[in-house]
């Protein structure tokens, strides 16, 4: 019994703001097509079913687990990943305001923390506690326990709100 | 990662058209996929049985939200953000959109889909509870038409459903007509977020004059299918709201339920809860009247 | 490069009868490693030298690894993985302490038992007849896995000439080079390890590593090409360790007045299959077993036993966590037997200056534990919300308690420990003048980089950023020992202080640099030795302090350089429609010698808070014949950023003048208060006794009911 192979195909999407096409199966997922056909390892497997967020990218802006998309699905689609938002006018509040309240220890889910943050506070701006608690409530962090990650976007909230 | 993408095919249609007459010409080889939030993750865990996935993620016909008259439509591959976006559902439905607060993280919910969730069909699934006390009905969508289909009916059994293999949900209608019922929703699960409910509970009930006129009460991962508690809430319509009425109905709901020992919780632990939620529902009542 | 996967046993315990390869895979394509490739010897050496790399006919635990394969298309691995069909004979095989110890079945070597203590202090056997109460209480901690959110992963080349190079998620460079090392009969130049970027550790990195580098240099020494293996997070979490589950028994002879006058306790720790680091474990766990209190005679018999599940390993704390549960529930009980308050209890029994341990280590540092304990108090407002709670209780679904969690956490290595890892340790002038710390500690989140260059950079007298590190690599930096045991501030930081005053000295006695150098003319003064004399590095020794004696044999003396001592105190809220807690409020007070870095050091703390919080309320390991049932993270449940209270934490400072700029270790310290704390304040709020972590809601309802059918059937006929 032979299994019919499926067939490679061109998807071309735009990767933090640069084209880009490749050739790949269609249920390739984007999590490996970044870390492995782009090069772009900011993104990181944690746990591959869509629970720890450690693979969060935006598509589009809006924030998904990019363990669970399958390249077939990205046609023309705008993906942003935590190497691209150094362009994110939010970027440099919450890079430093991570560094200054302590809400990176190992750093494996930053990336994603940081994309969930800055997704929050694109429809949030000034977000209380709980609500940066819910945002942040699909990355798990093993090494902080939150709380100075979610001082840390406060603190970034209130930067931005202040310029 | 346990599969082979090499194994599988995924086709994007561009409409719904394109999505039934596949369907129809090649009959139980294309599987739906839309927000993948549940296909992916057997996928990854290499238990995924089909080799070949139909897109039907951000399909226009699939994803809208209409508002009519007697009911609303919620296209089938809305996801569980749009929902809580929508402000009508908030208002009218209130149930839903909570169901739908509780569902994953935000990148869960921004994926995941209601049509998803129900063709999934786990027992603990987040949103089916609200859809049976809303007394949903759905759309099915083939290459030879559209059918409807009570809500209530659709789950025959644990996994198994009353959608042909050329079928699609298209949308999940919700008669306008929950106005005026006291609400009531619970998800039990072992932590304040992105869990999987124990025990999951959805209620609504008209007082009037001290009586309980109509209640309708659905609990979700006490089966194999979501449930509407009819024997319960064959006792408690009609009746006053007192202590002896709301000990009974809560042993009424406890006969009513088949939980299991599973890898998440246990039977008695779901059965107590359940008793308590309901307990907790029906006192509820008299503090809103 | 190819990328490699591992076959392992279904079974718990037995024989391999057969291995078949399915006729459905090309296997000319794979490379495939058994037991019979292993160049030297087929164990990873550790402690006993018992856990074999690859089974060699006898499994003694599901997922034991048994065959490895590697491919150059990884999602060609778990296809062939499926393909192998093994046949055992089974055997039968033991999950429990109990089973352990009935020896139906022996396991490990004569009589399942890796290793035992007994700490004898005073005359144990007389004071029984003096109490006023005998105490006996028994106490369970389950499994706990680390779940760092980077899996293990390795990459590893071999050459010839060269030898072997792994590169991988680690803790500790050194063990894997010597686990290299035996199993490939290579000299110690011919192994090579790097640490590369670690996703969090825990403990869980201390020495599975070892494993996982020995399977992908096997595939890459077979193969001839580089080999890298990923775990995916299911085979993570089934295959590699847990914490040791643990069962203390305490029996203790009150006085009247509250007061320990001795008693014995029995602590057994379930090590899994192979003795890996269960000696260790056990020996932090025997030492911590008497709490913060003072015991003036005390019989402590411990043993870590043997089963079929997957061998248990380091996880932050390492035996304390379990011991200090046990034992500050058992002061509750205490406490309720002669009625009084259980801090009050706590106040008449801490250890003070001038009094001795369980092992008869004085405590010589000025610590005051009633103070510490009624400042933790004032700051959890514990009285006044205790009286408010057993008020509103009476009238609500919704019942909230206090509990305390008092305890101590010794730092560094176990009483000689610290002399034998003879730690080294390297601080080097740079060509650009700037300053290189030399050490095999890692980071992985705890802050060792940071750290390690403010000690350096205060040593010298420079700013923070003339100071670098170099990565963690064995052909480069000296064993500074293992990245454990909360000894990296406290013990490596101080070498490193030393190592760099002698670069500091070396550079001053050179007449180009004075003593009261400014930041710029050290770094010239480095720059030029660097250019005109070559290599500028002083490399600092690990020495014994003096007047520090400990008995191995009698496990006596001084056990460790220094403790931190610590006040917990949890504020929480059961709701008795769901037997679900929340944690509203925790209060986490320590004296930890020195803060070196305060954000760094609330960071440890806050984050091992949330880890004794999952410990306590959410993580349990659902076994079905020796095997992680739960092994994914949607049903292995740690707390997510809604679940976590309001932490307030605080340090004090005694310093400790055997650590950096007086530091002692805290990485490990706030693993052990939030479990007893947690629990403490749940029996406080429903006034009913649990006996175990994690306390899930039911096996709350599931204790509450038999309470109550215990409480009816006690009541005399006829009185309601």
């Amino acid at each position: 019994m032979t299994t019919s192979r499926s067939a490679k195909c061109e998807i071309s999407f735009s990767v933090n703001g640069e084209r880009k096409s490749v050739r790949v199966y269609p249920m390739e997922r984007l999590l490996d097509v970044l870390r492995e056909e782009l090069n772009l390892t900011g993104t990181k497997e944690g746990c591959g079913e869509g629970e720890c967020g450690a693979c969060s990218v935006l598509i589009d802006g809006v924030l998904v687990d990019s363990c669970l998309i399958p390249m077939g699905q990205l046609a023309a689609a705008n993906i942003t990943t935590i190497e691209g938002m150094a362009s994110n006018s939010r970027f440099a509040r919450l890079r430093d305001a991570f560094l200054e309240c302590g809400g990176a220890q190992c750093g494996i889910c930053t990336p994603g923390m940081i994309l969930a943050a800055a997704h929050l506070l694109e429809r949030n701006p000034a977000p209380s506690f709980d609500e940066i608690r819910e945002g942040l409530s699909g990355n798990l962090c093993r090494c902080t326990g939150y709380i100075q990650i979610i001082e840390a976007v406060a603190e970034a909230a209130r930067r931005i709100g202040a310029k | 990662m346990k599969s082979n993408p090499a194994d599988y095919e995924l086709f994007a249609p561009e409409s719904l058209r394109t999505a039934v007459s596949m369907m129809a010409e090649n009959p139980r080889q294309w599987m739906p996929i839309a927000g993948g939030t549940d296909v992916m993750v057997q996928y990854a865990a290499g238990v995924l049985k089909s080799r070949k996935l139909l897109s039907l993620w951000n399909l226009a016909e699939l994803r809208r939200i209409e508002v009519l008259a007697n009911e609303v439509r919620i296209g089938a591959a809305s996801t569980y953000t749009d929902i809580r976006r929508n402000e009508m559902l908030g208002c009218e439905f209130p149930l839903l959109v909570r169901a739908a607060s509780w569902t994953g993280g935000i990148a869960n919910q921004n994926r995941g889909t209601l049509g998803g969730n129900i063709v999934n069909a786990s027992p603990a699934a987040d949103s089916l509870p609200a859809l049976l006390v809303y007394e949903a009905e759905l759309i099915l969508a083939s290459a030879g038409g559209e059918r409807r289909v009570a809500y209530v009916d659709f789950h025959t059994g644990y996994k198994k459903m009353q959608l042909a293999p050329d079928e699609l949900i298209r949308a999940v209608c919700l008669p306008r007509g929950a106005a005026g019922y006291l609400s009531y929703a619970r998800k039990v699960g072992a932590r304040n977020a992105q869990a999987i409910s124990k025990v999951a509970i959805a209620a609504l009930a008209k007082v009037e004059e001290s009586m309980i006129s109509d209640v309708r009460i659905a609990l979700g991962s006490v089966a194999p299918i979501p449930i509407r508690l009819r024997e319960t809430e064959r006792f408690v319509r009609g009746k006053g709201l007192d202590a002896a009425m709301i000990g009974a109905a809560r042993k009424a709901a406890i006969s009513e339920i088949q939980p299991i020992d599973d890898i998440r919780s246990t039977a008695r632990y779901r059965s107590t809860v359940v008793g308590n939620l309901v307990q907790e529902f029906l006192q509820s009542l008299g503090a809103n009247r | 490069m190819l990328y490699g996967a591992t076959v392992r046993s279904r079974i718990p315990r037995g024989r391999i009868k057969k291995i078949t390869f399915g006729p459905a895979v090309d296997w000319r394509e794979y490379v495939v490693v058994s037991a019979q490739d292993i160049p030297g010897k087929n164990y990873i050496a550790l402690i006993e030298d018992d856990q074999p790399c690859l089974a060699d006919g006898a499994v003694n635990h599901p997922e034991e690894p048994i065959l490895l394969l590697a491919h150059p298309d990884r999602h060609a691995l778990p296809k062939a993985v499926a393909a192998i069909e093994i046949e055992y004979e089974a055997l039968p095989a033991i999950f429990s302490i109990d089973e352990s110890e009935r020896k139906d079945q022996i396991i490990w070597r004569e009589d399942n038992i890796f290793k035992s203590f007994l700490i004898e202090k005073g005359d144990v056997d007389g004071v029984w007849a003096k109490a006023d109460y005998i105490v006996e209480g028994e106490y369970f901690t389950g499994a706990q896995e680390q779940l760092y959110i980077e899996t293990n992963g390795m990459i590893a080349a071999f050459e010839e000439h060269k030898g072997i190079t792994v590169w991988g998620s680690l803790q500790c460079p050194y063990y894997v080079h010597k686990a290299l090392m035996a199993l490939f009969g290579l000299t110690e130049d011919k192994v090579r390890v790097v640490q590369t970027e670690t996703g969090g550790a825990f403990g869980g990195k201390e020495e599975y590593p070892s494993m996982i580098a020995a399977h992908a240099s096997l595939l890459a020494m077979k193969s001839g090409r580089p080999v890298k293996m990923i775990y995916g997070r299911a085979e993570d979490m089934a295959a590699t360790t847990k914490r040791h589950p643990s069962r203390t028994r305490h029996r203790t002879a009150v006085s009247k007045q509250g007061k320990i006058l001795g008693g014995e306790i029995e602590f057994v720790i379930d090590g899994g299959a192979y003795a890996t680091l269960s000696s260790v474990v056990l020996s932090r766990g025997t030492i911590h077993a008497g709490g913060p209190y003072y015991w003036p005679s005390v019989r402590i018999r411990t043993k870590a036993v043997a089963t079929n599940v997957p061998p248990h390993g380091a996880f932050r704390g390492f035996g304390a966590p379990q011991a200090l549960f046990a034992m500050e529930r058992h002061i509750e009980k205490i406490a309720r037997t002669v009625n009084l308050t259980s801090d009050e209890v706590r106040r008449r029994n801490f250890l003070r200056p001038g009094q001795t341990t369980t092992t008869e280590q004085v405590i010589k540092e000025p610590i005051d534990l009633v103070k510490l304990l009624d400042r933790g108090l004032e700051l959890a407002d514990y009285q006044a919300k205790r009286k408010r709670f057993a008020r509103q209780n009476l009238s609500s679904a919704r019942k909230s308690g206090l509990g305390i969690g008092a305890f101590l956490h010794g730092a560094g290595f176990t009483g000689s420990g610290e002399r034998y890892l003879s730690s080294v340790v390297g601080v080097e002038g740079a060509a650009d003048g700037g300053v290189t710390v030399l050490v095999s500690s890692t980071e992985f989140g705890q802050g060792t980089n940071t750290v390690l260059c403010q000690i350096a950079a205060q040593a010298l007298g420079l700013p923070y950023d003339d100071v670098t590190i170099a990565q963690p690599d064995t052909s480069e930096v000296p064993n500074s020992g293992p990245t454990v045991a909360s000894r990296t501030a406290m013990v490596v930081g101080n070498l490193v202080a030393s190592a760099a005053l002698g670069v500091k000295q070396t550079l001053i006695a050179t007449g180009k640099l004075h003593q009261n150098y400014t930041a710029g003319e050290f770094r010239a003064a480095c720059r030029e030795f660097v250019a005109t004399r070559g290599k500028l590095q002083s490399l600092a020794r690990y020495e014994s302090p003096e007047g520090i004696f400990w008995d191995d044999q009698k496990y006596r003396g001084e056990a460790y350089a220094a403790f931190a001592w610590a006040v917990y105190v949890a504020e929480v809220t059961a709701d008795l429609s769901t037997y679900s807690v929340t944690v509203n409020d925790f209060v986490a007070l320590q004296e930890v010698g020195r803060v070196i870095n305060p954000v760094l050091a609330r960071g440890q703390i806050i984050g091992g808070v949330a880890q004794g919080i999952g410990f306590a309320l959410y993580e349990k390991v659902e076994w079905r014949d020796g095997r992680m049932a739960n092994s994914q993270m949607t049903n292995y449940i740690i707390p997510t950023s809604a679940d976590m209270p309001t932490i307030r934490v605080f340090f004090e400072e005694l310093g400790n003048q055997h650590g950096a700029f007086g530091a002692k270790g805290i990485g490990e310290l706030p693993m052990d208060g939030p479990a007893p704390a947690i629990v403490n304040a749940i029996e406080d709020a429903l006034g009913v006794p649990f006996d175990s972590a994690p306390l899930l809601p039911e096996e709350i309802l599931s204790v509450m009911t038999s309470h109550a059918a215990n409480a009816e059937s006690e009541s005399p006929a006829g009185v309601r």
